[in-house]
This record gives C-alpha cells, structure tokens and sequence, in this order.
C-alpha cells in the first residue's frame, strides 16, 4: 500500500478565484491598455499646485459658509431668481411632456411606420446628445435672454429624456392586450387608448415626476448663459467671491431638490 | 367602481365613487391653474418683439452657421481628446470614493444605521442635486481654470450618482449567499469579497459605464466656465460670433457622444 507515501489530494493546488474576464490573452491587453491610457491622461492635465495651493485656503472659506449661509443681504434676488427656476420647471415639464407622447408613440417600433420611426428617433438622438447649456446658448441668441429661451430648452431636452423612455417601455408592452382591442374592430385610436395607454400610464407617470426633479436641476444653471433662474444669482455671487450667498442658494436647491425627490417618490408608490 | 341611483331609480354603473370623481378633478383644476400661473410668469418677463423677430434671427443663425468650415476639424482632435480625459479620469475618481460611500450607505452594509447612514445619504444628496457645472463654477473660484477642475467637479457630481445606484444594488442583493459564506466563518472582509462584490459586480460595472457616458456629454459644455475640454473652443467662437465653426464643433460633439453612447450601449450589453 502506498498511502503513506502519496499526497494528500489537492495539496499542490490551491483554489483560485476565478478572472472577471475568461480569456487571459483580452484580459492582459484590457489592462495593459488601461494602464497606456492612464499615463497618456493624466500627462495631459496640467496641474499648477502653487495655484492649487493658493485656493485651499478659498475653498476652505467656501467650506465654512455652509456653516452660516447668509440668507438675508441676497434675498430678494434668491427668491425671485428661485421663483423663476421653478415657474420655468413646471411650464416646461408640461409642455415637454405633452410633445413628447406623440413622439415617443413615433419612436416605437411596433406601433410607427419606418419613416415616421426614422424621424423620431432623430429627433430624440439631438435632444439627448447636446447638452442643456449648448441648447440654451442658441435659445438665447435666437428668442432673448429670460426664462422664455430657458423654458424652450428645457422643454426640448425632456423631449429626449421622456420620449425615449416611453419609446422603450411601448416597444415591451404585451402585445396581445392591443391585439385584443384590435380584433374588436376598435379604431388607432381607440387602439392605442386602450390597448397601450394603460399598460404604460404609471411608467409614464413615473417618469414624468422624475424629470420634473430633473428640469429643476437643471434650470439651476441655465443662468449661466442668461436663460433666466437662479443660475445668474449664483454665477454672480461666485464672482465677488460672495460665499456665503453662494453657500445659501446652493442650500436652497439641495432643500428643493429633497422635498420634490421625496414627494415624487411618494407619488411613484401610490401609482404602481 | 361605484353604483348610483339615478332620478328614475334605476341603477347606473360608474367607474368612481363621486368624492373620489371631485379629487381628480380637483387634482386636473389645480395643475391647470398652476400651469397658467407659470405660463403668465414667463410671458411677463418676455420681450415679445425679439420673439416675433426669432424666425429672422434663426435663419440668419443658419445661413452663417451652414455650410460649417470643415477645415477647423484639424484644430479640434486636442480639444476632444482632453474632452475624453476629463470624462474617463473624472469617473474614476468617482469610482474611488462613490464605492465606500455606497457600501456605508445600504441598509445591510452600513456599520450604523442612525450615524453613518444617514451622513452617507446626505453626501450622495448634495452630490447630486448639484449640477456638475456648478461644481465646476465653484472649483474654478478656488483651484483655478483649467481640466483639473474639470475633472474634479465631474468626479464629485458623479459620486452621487454612481454611490446611489451602488447602494440600491448592494440593498437587492441575495443573502443567502451571503450566509453560505459567513457560515464557513469567513471574516466580514472575506464576506463583502466573496459574498456582496461578486452579486454587485455586473451592476457597478454598468452604472461605470452608463455614467461615463453622461459625463462625455457634460465635459463638452464644462469649458464654457473655464474648465477645460472642447466647450473653451466653443466659448471663445461665440464670442467671435464665428457661426461656421461653432456649428462644426456642434458636429464633433454630436458625433463624440454618439459614439460614447453607442460604446456604452454595447459594453453594458455583454456585461448583463
């Protein structure tokens, strides 16, 4: 008998866990490629530490004034400029929404013609490509400055947000609901009212509510570019290095923002 | 479903009772009103007659702005690869501290529920209801222009993101596995290794991406407040008025972000 004499089974081989990624061959050239392209970024980023250094101290300061935001000697302007955001949030929530239901109904694949398919997705591709500000830039310039160009803009981008969604959730419905209206004889309308309206109406909902959060955030800082908001107060007071203004209005949007996530989330469980 | 008596007394079938037929109207009567409300606040602060003019102004804006001058294509390549760095270092970052935050912020990770928890969540809040170029408005104030704070302010809006996201996966995972490993009396490090990140792992891996390609899109406009990426070419042709080459900036952007979202659209196919 050779028990004595034969190893233990196993003992020369230890468990290992397994790669994230099987082939070894793509996993070395992933991660030496990686590495290329970390080196290659981080020398492009010129980094002045003098600077860098200098600004502690501000950002330090700019730290501190959260701990006594000053509410008062700005106020008038704050809440103008909040009444603004939030007047351009809802007007344009609104109108988005209502524009993007005929085009997310377009964008749908099972329910569009190609052409009509074509076209939508198009129009969804721009909207969620160029950025709000970019937008805005161009509102201005072509209707003026004020919340008008703010409110044409945010309302174009829920386009791209809203539509697509819908567009995805339309294409996943079940089909046979809409194939039972249809053996009825109902109209397309009658089709789509009943046999997909349903079937998406707390999805969209859901959504809706999310993107008014969303616009909210957003007109935040359309401002900047002078499409009315709270944007302009805030640019401004970073520029007299006002902190502790700049510290009181971006309290001021975090509040918001919490209060219209809570009560959105509110909103979403009671539909679903 | 309701059922009223009618004046002849008979019974006629109702889809509602009429308290609850009052609330929705109520609910329609007052999101009007709102809605009219906001509408009137726009339209005060409008001047109409630079909207009347907007057609005019528009094909003025295309007339200069078609056809673009492909030519400063050439001048563009740096710009969109520091654009790149941005976005890929800035989610990096992110990564590094969102991962920590996400795992002190899930209900069945977090060492306190009534300390840390709640400190954890009010950094993923502040995070996100914070606009990245208003991060970068605030990090230019203090460390200066430049991709540095460009990167940093996409770094520090993504962490909400990314940290949230995290912290609903780590909250859905399956336990038992978790218990199968704490049984063969594994230590709680060896527990999060063996049991919570391989759960997570497709989730975090495509959140990374998903954000990574949102932050494409907001590192093109960063440089409109001095942050470095393609936005300071476009800021400084606005400024110029130089239509023909914003509009093929506008191209390059588009194209870039496509590309990215394609990209993203595909890893996150393999990984789930």
């Amino acid at each position: 008998m050779s028990v004595a004499t034969s190893k233990p089974l196993g003992a020369a081989r230890r468990w290992k866990k397994p790669p994230f990624i099987k082939r070894p061959l793509l996993r070395w050239g992933l991660i030496l490629g990686a590495l290329i392209y970390l080196v290659l970024a981080t020398a492009s980023i010129e980094v002045n530490w003098l600077r860098v250094y200098e600004g502690l101290d501000r950002g330090w300061r700019f730290v501190l004034a959260f701990s006594q935001p000053d509410f008062i000697s700005r106020w008038t302007d704050i809440r103008e400029g909040m009444i603004e955001s939030l007047v351009m949030t809802v007007a344009s929530t609104v109108v988005g929404i209502a524009i993007s239901v005929p085009i997310g109904l377009g964008a749908a694949r099972n329910i569009a013609p190609l052409p009509v398919y074509l076209i939508c997705r198009g129009i969804i591709t721009v909207s969620r490509a160029l950025h709000e500000i970019i937008v805005a830039i161009l509102m201005v310039a072509i209707f003026g400055f004020g919340p008008l160009a703010g409110f044409i803009t945010l309302s174009f981008a829920t386009i791209g947000f809203l539509a697509k969604l819908l567009a995805e959730d339309i294409e996943d419905t079940d089909k046979s609901q809409a194939e039972a209206i249809k053996s009825t004889g109902g109209s397309w309308l009658q089709w789509i009212n009943y046999g997909i309206q349903p079937q998406v109406m707390p999805r969209l909902i859901g959504l809706s509510m999310y993107r008014l959060d969303i616009n909210f955030r957003e007109s935040a800082i359309l401002g900047l570019v002078g499409a009315g908001g709270i944007g302009a107060t805030l640019n401004t007071a970073f520029d007299r290095y006002e902190f502790d203004t700049a510290a009181a209005i971006i309290i001021t949007i975090i509040v918001i923002v919490m209060a219209a996530e809570y009560s959105s989330g509110v909103i979403r469980a009671r539909m679903q | 479903m309701a059922v009223t008596t009618n004046n002849y007394g008979t019974k006629v079938w109702a889809r509602r009772t009429s308290a609850k037929q009052n609330a929705i109207w109520l609910g329609w009567f007052s999101g009007t009103a709102l809605f009219v409300y906001c509408w009137q606040q726009i339209n005060v602060a409008t001047t109409w007659a630079f909207v009347w003019d907007a057609p005019r102004i528009a094909g003025d804006l295309v007339s200069r702005a078609v056809p673009p001058r492909w030519s400063y294509i050439n001048e563009l390549w740096l710009p969109i690869w520091d654009t790149l760095n941005i976005a890929t270092l800035g989610t990096l970052l992110a990564l590094f501290m969102a991962v920590p935050v996400a795992f002190l912020a899930a209900n069945n990770t977090t060492p306190s529920k009534l300390l840390i928890r709640p400190i954890a969540l009010l950094i993923i809040v502040s995070s996100r209801s914070i606009n990245s170029l208003i991060w970068a408005l605030l990090l230019v104030a203090i460390i200066g222009p430049g991709m540095f704070a460009g990167t940093i302010a996409i770094a520090l809006r993504s962490i909400g993101f990314v940290a949230k996201l995290l912290y609903e996966a780590i909250e859905e995972i399956d336990e038992n596995q978790v218990e199968a490993i704490t049984a063969t009396g594994a230590s709680r490090l060896q527990v999060l290794v063996y049991g919570i990140v391989p759960q997570i792992m497709p989730a975090f891996a495509g959140i990374t991406v998903f954000r990574w390609d949102i932050n494409i899109r907001e590192s093109t406009v960063l440089g409109l407040v001095g942050a470095g990426g393609i936005g300071l070419q476009m800021q400084a042709n606005l400024n110029v008025l130089a239509w023909n080459q914003v509009s093929t900036i506008l191209f390059v952007i588009l194209i870039a972000v496509i590309i990215s979202e394609w990209v993203s659209a595909k890893v996150r196919g393999a990984i789930i």
